[in-house]
C-alpha cells in the first residue's frame, strides 16, 4: 500500500504554455482522491503524469517516499484505465486481463488462478472468451476495471472512467467503483469534470482551475465551505447563487448585508462564522446562498419575481429576477455582470405553490450565507 | 478537358456508336439503371485485351499467325496445352523455363517481407517513440518518395552492390532483395505510419501502464492490429516485385538470379514471332499475381484506406 | 525439384537472418543502462529503415553531381540543362510528360469514380470491379504482350480487325508508329501513338483508382446523402454537392499517387515506344535512354533531377492533404 506526493510538480509544453504552475498534493495510503475541475483544467495532465505518459517539467513526484520523475510507466507499478477504457481490441477478455501478469512472465496457474477470481469479482466469467468489440459499454468498462485490479498495483489512476456510460449506468457503476476501493484498499487518483462524481466517490476531493489547486478537502468541506468563489459555484448543482452586495454595517451586534436593496441581518452565530466582515463595513462584496438554502426555514428573508417554475418530483425549482448583478467565478478571476438584475434559483418544497410572475418571499438560512471579496474571489470567513 | 481525350479510348470496340462524353453521360444518368451497363461496359472493355491473351495462349502455332484469337469463337476446336509444356520445357539463357519461375519467388516474398518489417519497425518509432527531430524525419521521409527509382541504379550499382567491400555472400538474390527493399522504403514507412500513428494513443499507453517494453507493444499489439494495413502492403510490395525487371536486372547478376520478367523478355527479343510461346509464358508469369490479388482483395482494400479515408 | 527446396531455403534463411540480427540488437539495447537503453532501443527500431533510406538519399545527391558533368565525365556545369531546354526534339518529351501526367491520371480517375459511383450496391459489383482492378496485378513486360494482340498490324490485331469491319475500303494501321494525331503533327500534341501507350497505363492504372475510390465512397454515411436529398438534391447533385467533396482527400491521394507513378513509367515507352521513338518519349524515359543506351550519365541526370522538380510540388500537396486530414480526424 502506498503514498503518492507531488510536490510543486510542474507541466510546461515546448510552445511555453504553461498547463501546471506548480502542484501540491499528497494523497494517503488507501485514500480516494478525485481531481475535478471544468475541461481543459490540467486535471488529465496530472494525471498523465503521474502515469509517466506525461514528460514532468519541474517539482518532484514520490510514490512512496521515492521520487519517480524519471521512471516510465511500467516501472511504477501503477494500474490505470482510461476513458476510453483502451481495451486491446485484438485480445480476448482474458488475455486484456492477464496481459500485464505475461508480460511480468507469472506463473501460468497463477495467472489463470488470479484472472478467475477478478472475473468473478466483476462478473465477466461470462465473457472471458470475448473479444472487447462483442462486449456492451457497461462489460468493457468493467474489463478495464479488471485490467487494473489483477495487477495488486500500487496506485491506481483512472481518466474519467465512467464518461462513456449511460446516465443509469453512470450512477450504478460509480458506486460499484466506490465500494470496490474501499474494499480492496488501494490507493486511487480518479479524474472527473463531473462535481456530482467528484462528490459521491472520493474521500477528498481537488478543485484544479487553469492547473491551480482551487481547494482540496472532504466533499461536505467543499460543499459547506468553500475557499472561495470558484469551488462554491463549481460544486454543487444547481450551483450557487452569488450577487453583488454591500456590508452595510459589521460589528458586535451583528453583520447587516444589503441585497438587491433589501437588508439581510446575520446575527449570533451567523454573524460570528463571518466575522471576516467587519473589514469589509460599507464595501461592496459578493454574496453567496446555495438553492437549498432559500425557501426552507431561515431568519432572514428575500423577495424576488417569479420567472419560471421546474418541478422535478423530489423538489420544486424557481428561477426568479432579483435586482441585483450577478457575480461569477470565471477562468481569470471573478466576472461582475453587467445590467441592474440577474436570476436567481431557489429550490423549493415540491407542494409549495408557486406561480410565475408572482413576487415571492423567500426565507434565507442565514448560517448558510457565504461571502466573497469581490476583487480575489476568496472567502470571507471568521477572519 | 480531360476527358474529351478519352472518348475514343473507352468507347473503343463495343460501344463505338455514342459519341457522347463519358462525363456527359455520368451527369445525365441519375438512373442506376443505365448506370449499370456503363459498369458492364468497361468491365468487358477492361477484360477484352487479358482474354485475348489467355485463349491465345490456347491455340496451335499456325491459328495464333494467321487468324485472330476472337475467330476461336466462332470456329473453337483447335485448343492445344503444347504452348505451355513448349515454354516450360524451353531453355532460356541456357536454363528452363520453370527455373525462373523460383527465382522469381525467391525474389518476391523476402523482397516483400524484408521491406516491410522495416518500414513497420520505423513507422513504429515515427510513431510512438519520442525523440528529437521526429517530426523532421517524418517530412523528409516522404519527400524521398519523389526520388525516381532510375535515378539512384547506377549510384547504388557503382558504389554499393558492386563495390569491392560489398560482402560476397550478399550479392546476386539478396542483393535485389536489398535494393527493392530500399526502393519501397519511403512509401512503406508512409502508409504504415499513417496507420500505426492513428491506432488509438490510450491503448498504446495502456500497455506501457501495464509494463510492456516496445518491443511488445510492437509485437502484441500494434502488429496484430495493423493487419489490414501490413496485407495489402504486402500485397501491393509482393506484385510489384514479382512484375519488376529493371531492379532485377541491374542488381541481379546472371541469369542464375534472374526473374520470370527477365526470360520473358529474353523471348521477345529473341523469338519475337512466336507469340504461341509468348502468350503461354506471359500466362504463366501472370498466374500468381492474379491467385494472391483474387484471394487476398478483401485485405488490399481494407488496407489502402488506411489514413486516406476519415472515419 | 531441387529448385523449390534451395529457393524456399534461401528464402527462410534470409527471413531469419533479417529476424535475427533484429532481436539481437534489441537485446543488447536492452542490457544497456538508462537512459541509454531508450535511445539504442529507438536506434534498433528506426536503424534499418534509415540505412535503406540512405540508399536513395546518397544516390540522389551522387545524380546531383553527375548531372553537371558531360558524357566524358568532364564539367560541364549547367550544359546538361541547357541541352535540355534548347533541343527543339525535348519540347515534345517534355509536352509528351505533361499530356502523360494529365490523360492517364484524368482518365484512371474518372472512370475510377464513374464505376465506383455506378458500380456500388450493383448486383455483381466485386466481379465488376475485379474485372477492372485484374490488370493491376499485371507486370509491364506482360501487358505489353497483351496490348499486342490489340495493337498489332497483322491479322490478329483487334483493333485493326475492328476497322477493317467499317465500310469502305480500310487500311492497314501502324498505330504505334503514328506520331500523328487525326492527321496532325504537331510537337505541342500527342501523337496517337502515345495516346495509345497511355491506354495501356489507363487500363492498368483505372482498377486502383476504382478500389480506393469505391471504399472511400462505402465510408460516405448515408445520412450525409440522406439530408442532401430531403433538402432537395437529386442523385446527382446529392453526388457532385456532397459525396464528391467528402472524400476529396481520398481522390487528391489517388491523383498524386496516380501522377507520381505516371511520371516514373519508362519501360513501357521502351518496349512499345520502342524506346521513346516515332515521338513517344518522356521525361523517365530519356532519363534511361541518356544513362544507358546512350552512355550520357550526366544528361540522364539532368533528366531525373527535372523530374525530381516535376513531382515534389506534387508530394508537397498530398502531405498537405494527409495532415488536414489528420486534424480532421
Amino acid at each position: 500500500m502506498s503514498t503518492l506526493t507531488m510536490n510543486n510538480l510542474q507541466k510546461k509544453y515546448p510552445n511555453g504554455f504553461v498547463a501546471v504552475p506548480g502542484l501540491d498534493l499528497h494523497i494517503d495510503d488507501g485514500e480516494f482522491l478525485v481531481l475535478v475541475g471544468p475541461s481543459g483544467c490540467g486535471k488529465s495532465t496530472v494525471l498523465r503524469m503521474v502515469a509517466g505518459l506525461e514528460d514532468i517539467s519541474g517539482g518532484d513526484l514520490l510514490i512512496d517516499d521515492t521520487r519517480v520523475n524519471d521512471k516510465g510507466p511500467q516501472e511504477r507499478d501503477i494500474a490505470m484505465v482510461f476513458q476510453s477504457y483502451a481495451l486491446y481490441p485484438n485480445m480476448t477478455v482474458e488475455g486484456n486481463i492477464a496481459f500485464a501478469m505475461k508480460l511480468r512472465k507469472t506463473d501460468k496457474g497463477q495467472i489463470k488462478q488470479k484472472v478467475a477470481e477478478v472475473a468473478e469479482l466483476l462478473e465477466l466469467t461470462q465473457v472471458l472468451d470475448r473479444k472487447p468489440g462483442q462486449l456492451s459499454g457497461g462489460q468493457r468498462q468493467r474489463v478495464a476495471m479488471g485490467r487494473a485490479i489483477v495487477r495488486e498495483p500500487k496506485l491506481f489512476l483512472m481518466d474519467e472512467p465512467l464518461s462513456n456510460l449511460d446516465a443509469k449506468l453512470r450512477v450504478q457503476t460509480r458506486a460499484e467503483i466506490a465500494k470496490l476501493q474501499r474494499r480492496l484498499g488501494v490507493t486511487t487518483m480518479y479524474v472527473t469534470h463531473d462535481q456530482v462524481e467528484a462528490m459521491t466517490m472520493g474521500d477528498r476531493v481537488a478543485v484544479l482551475r487553469r492547473g491551480v489547486l482551487m481547494q482540496c478537502a472532504a466533499p461536505s468541506t467543499l460543499y459547506e465551505s468553500p475557499d472561495n468563489l470558484f469551488v462554491a459555484q463549481f460544486i454543487g448543482s444547481p450551483s450557487m447563487n452569488v450577487v453583488r452586495g454591500v456590508v452595510r454595517s459589521a460589528g458586535e451586534e451583528g453583520i447587516v448585508l444589503e441585497v438587491a436593496g433589501q437588508s439581510l441581518a446575520l446575527t449570533g452565530a451567523a454573524a460570528q462564522r463571518m466575522a471576516g466582515l467587519a473589514k469589509y463595513g460599507g464595501q461592496e462584496i459578493a454574496v453567496g446562498i446555495r438553492p437549498e438554502a432559500l425557501g426552507g426555514d431561515g431568519e432572514g428573508q428575500i423577495t424576488v419575481a417569479v420567472d419560471l417554475v421546474e418541478m422535478l418530483g423530489s423538489e420544486k425549482l424557481v428561477h426568479a429576477s432579483i435586482d441585483a448583478v450577478a457575480v461569477r467565478a470565471i477562468d481569470t478571476g471573478v466576472e461582475i455582470g453587467t445590467g441592474t438584475s440577474s436570476t436567481m434559483i431557489a429550490s423549493l418544497d415540491p407542494r409549495r405553490d408557486v406561480r410565475v410572475g408572482e413576487r415571492l418571499t423567500l426565507s434565507v438560512d442565514t448560517m448558510r450565507v457565504h461571502a466573497f471579496d469581490l476583487q480575489t474571489g476568496a472567502a470571507i470567513g471568521r477572519s | 478537358m480531360t476527358t474529351t481525350a478519352d472518348i475514343p479510348l473507352i468507347a473503343t470496340p463495343t460501344a463505338a456508336k455514342d459519341e457522347t462524353p463519358v462525363m456527359t453521360k455520368v451527369a445525365n444518368y441519375t438512373n442506376k439503371g443505365m448506370g449499370k451497363y456503363i459498369v458492364w461496359a468497361i468491365a468487358a472493355l477492361w477484360t477484352v485485351p487479358t482474354l485475348g491473351l489467355l485463349i491465345s495462349s490456347f491455340r496451335p502455332e499456325d491459328d495464333i499467325k494467321t487468324t485472330g484469337w476472337w475467330t476461336w469463337f466462332t470456329e473453337p476446336g483447335n485448343v492445344t496445352i503444347d504452348n505451355y509444356t513448349t515454354v516450360l520445357q524451353d531453355k532460356v539463357a541456357g536454363r528452363p523455363f520453370s527455373e525462373f519461375f523460383w527465382n522469381t519467388l525467391q525474389i518476391a516474398i523476402p523482397g516483400a517481407i524484408i521491406p516491410i518489417s522495416v518500414a513497420a519497425l520505423a513507422a513504429y518509432a515515427l510513431s510512438w517513440m519520442h525523440f528529437k527531430g521526429r517530426d523532421t524525419l517524418s517530412v523528409f521521409i516522404v519527400a524521398l518518395m519523389v526520388v525516381p527509382l532510375q535515378m539512384c541504379l547506377i549510384p547504388l550499382l557503382r558504389y554499393l552492390f558492386a563495390a569491392s567491400w560489398f560482402p560476397n555472400a550478399l550479392s546476386g538474390t539478396p542483393s535485389i532483395w536489398i535494393a527493392h527493399s530500399i526502393f519501397a522504403m519511403p512509401l512503406a514507412i508512409f502508409l504504415l505510419k499513417n496507420f500505426i500513428g492513428a491506432l488509438p494513443s490510450e491503448v498504446i499507453e495502456a500497455a506501457r501502464v501495464d509494463g510492456a517494453s516496445h518491443m511488445s507493444i510492437f509485437v502484441k499489439i500494434v502488429l496484430p492490429l495493423s493487419v489490414p494495413a501490413i496485407a495489402s502492403l504486402a500485397i501491393f510490395q509482393f506484385l510489384w516485385v514479382w512484375n519488376d525487371l529493371l531492379v532485377a536486372k541491374v542488381f541481379g547478376g546472371g541469369a542464375a538470379n534472374q526473374p520470370m520478367t527477365y526470360a520473358l523478355v529474353d523471348m521477345v527479343g529473341n523469338k519475337g514471332n512466336e507469340w504461341q510461346l509468348l502468350t503461354a509464358g506471359a500466362f504463366i508469369t501472370m498466374i500468381v499475381p492474379l491467385i494472391v490479388f483474387l484471394s487476398l482483395q478483401r485485405y488490399f482494400v481494407r488496407g489502402l484506406l488506411a489514413g486516406s479515408v476519415k472515419g | 525439384m531441387g529448385d523449390i527446396f534451395s529457393s524456399l531455403g534461401l528464402v527462410v534463411v534470409g527471413i531469419a537472418a533479417f529476424a535475427a540480427v533484429i532481436g539481437g540488437l534489441y537485446w543488447l539495447a536492452s542490457q544497456l543502462p538508462e537512459p541509454w537503453r531508450e535511445r539504442a532501443r529507438t536506434v534498433v527500431f528506426l536503424g534499418p529503415g534509415l540505412l535503406l533510406l540512405l540508399g536513395l538519399v546518397l544516390p540522389a545527391l551522387i545524380n546531383f553531381r553527375l548531372a553537371f558533368y558531360d558524357r566524358n565525365g568532364d564539367w560541364y556545369g549547367f550544359g546538361n540543362y541547357r541541352d535540355i531546354f534548347t533541343s527543339s526534339n525535348n519540347i515534345e518529351v517534355l509536352m509528351n510528360t505533361l499530356w502523360w501526367g494529365i490523360l492517364v491520371t484524368g482518365a484512371s480517375t474518372v472512370i475510377g469514380v464513374v464505376i465506383a459511383r455506378f458500380a456500388d450496391r450493383m448486383r455483381g459489383e466485386p466481379i465488376a470491379k475485379a474485372a477492372i482492378f485484374l490488370p493491376t496485378a499485371i507486370s509491364m513486360v506482360g501487358a505489353g504482350i497483351i496490348w499486342n494482340f490489340v495493337y498489332s498490324p497483322r491479322e490478329y490485331g483487334l483493333l485493326n480487325s475492328m476497322i477493317g469491319l467499317l465500310p469502305g475500303e480500310q487500311d492497314i494501321q501502324f498505330f504505334l508508329q503514328d506520331s500523328k494525331l487525326l492527321g496532325i503533327d504537331n510537337q505541342w500534341i500527342p501523337g496517337l501513338n502515345s495516346l495509345l501507350i497511355m491506354v495501356v497505363i489507363i487500363w492498368i492504372q483505372a482498377g486502383f483508382a476504382t478500389v480506393v475510390i469505391s471504399a472511400a465512397l462505402k465510408g460516405v454515411p448515408d445520412d450525409l446523402v440522406e439530408a442532401a436529398k430531403i433538402d432537395g438534391a437529386t442523385d446527382r447533385q446529392a453526388f457532385f454537392r456532397v459525396v464528391l467533396p467528402y472524400i476529396k482527400g481520398t481522390i487528391i491521394t489517388v491523383v498524386t499517387t496516380i501522377v507520381i507513378a505516371v511520371l516514373k513509367i519508362f519501360d513501357i515507352i521502351q518496349t512499345m515506344g520502342k524506346g521513346g521513338s516515332f515521338g513517344t518519349s518522356t521525361m523517365a524515359n530519356e532519363m534511361y535512354e541518356q544513362a544507358f543506351p546512350q552512355d550520357n550519365e550526366g544528361l540522364g541526370a539532368a533528366w531525373a533531377i527535372l523530374l525530381f522538380l516535376a513531382v515534389a510540388p506534387i508530394i508537397y500537396v498530398n502531405a498537405r492533404n494527409q495532415r488536414a486530414m489528420r486534424g480532421a480526424r
